[in-house]
């Protein structure tokens, strides 16, 4: 599930419940339709609330990261657990997505 | 080692069905005792190979996906996804990090990376036009005298 809340230039996207490649083409539509906004400039991902991720996530953020990046704008993950760290890291995203706490 | 639980089940190529086995998968384990990261890696583990049989082995077409799992009286958990669909050509490259057939899906090609992380093995066979078995291999716990006192 998603639910957002944008301030000012930035977008935060609370992610719950379980991400995988069954849910990911419903986020990234949605995902893709909120950042359509002129305003954005920087995308956070709140991951708190996720209980499951897959590879299918890290598609989804790179893809989000290099829509963002064509515009000048940012991509940052706050409160991976510690699977999703771990995936994250494999996958090298935190050389193009800041890490918050 | 003797089996002492197994399970088979088959279920069609369907994206929702990816839920469906790693809840499965973890019923299925919950005998063994498993701490909740073992669960978690096995589940994580699971929907890879799960989704790859889904979307590469059957590109998102018809065709049905097997799961067999398996676990032994010294704790080891051997789960494999059989598909019967297209087949991977070289497997040894399909493994490497980042490599994907499917650059315009948004998959990273982290599937087999991530499922080598979180298992102790992971064995694929696989031949062209014939399809790809998955073998995810696991020590669960250091619970073998129990479960064999108990089989
Ligand atoms: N069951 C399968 N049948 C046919 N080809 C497969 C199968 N599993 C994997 N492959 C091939 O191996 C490649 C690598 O798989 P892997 O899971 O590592 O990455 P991906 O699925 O492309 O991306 P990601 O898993 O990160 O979303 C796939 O792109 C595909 O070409
Ligand atoms: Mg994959």
């Amino acid at each position: 599930m998603l639910s957002y809340v944008r301030k000012k230039n930035t977008l935060t996207v609370r992610l719950t419940g379980e991400l995988d490649h069954s849910v990911a083409a419903s986020i990234r539509a949605e995902l893709d339709e909120l950042i359509l906004d002129p305003r954005v400039r920087r995308l956070v991902f709140d991951l708190d609330g996720l209980e499951f991720m897959d590879s299918s996530g890290i598609g989804l953020i790179i893809g989000r990261y290099k829509l963002m990046a064509r515009r000048g704008g940012t991509v940052a993950v706050a409160a991976p657990g510690r699977r999703v760290d771990r995936i994250f890291e494999m996958a090298g995203l935190y050389q193009l997505v800041e890490r918050l706490a | 080692m003797s089996i002492i639980n197994e399970m088979r089940l088959d279920f069609p190529a369907l994206a929702e069905n990816e839920a469906f086995a790693r809840m499965v998968v973890s019923g299925f384990l919950l005998p063994l005792n498993p701490t909740l990261e073992q669960l978690a890696d096995v589940k994580t583990a699971v929907s890879e190979a799960v989704t790859n049989a889904i979307i590469h082995g059957y590109g998102s077409g018809k065709g049905t996906v097997r799961l067999h799992a398996r676990y032994t009286d010294d704790g080891v958990v051997t789960i494999d996804v059989i598909d019967r669909g297209r087949g991977i050509a070289d497997i040894a490259h399909a493994r490497q990090p980042f490599f994907t057939t499917s650059e315009g899906e948004e998959r990273s090609g982290m599937g087999f990376t991530v499922m080598e992380s979180f298992m102790d093995a992971v064995d694929v066979r696989s031949a062209v036009g014939e399809g790809t078995t998955v073998r995810l291999t696991k020590r669960i716990d250091a619970r073998a005298e129990p479960l064999a006192r108990r089989a």
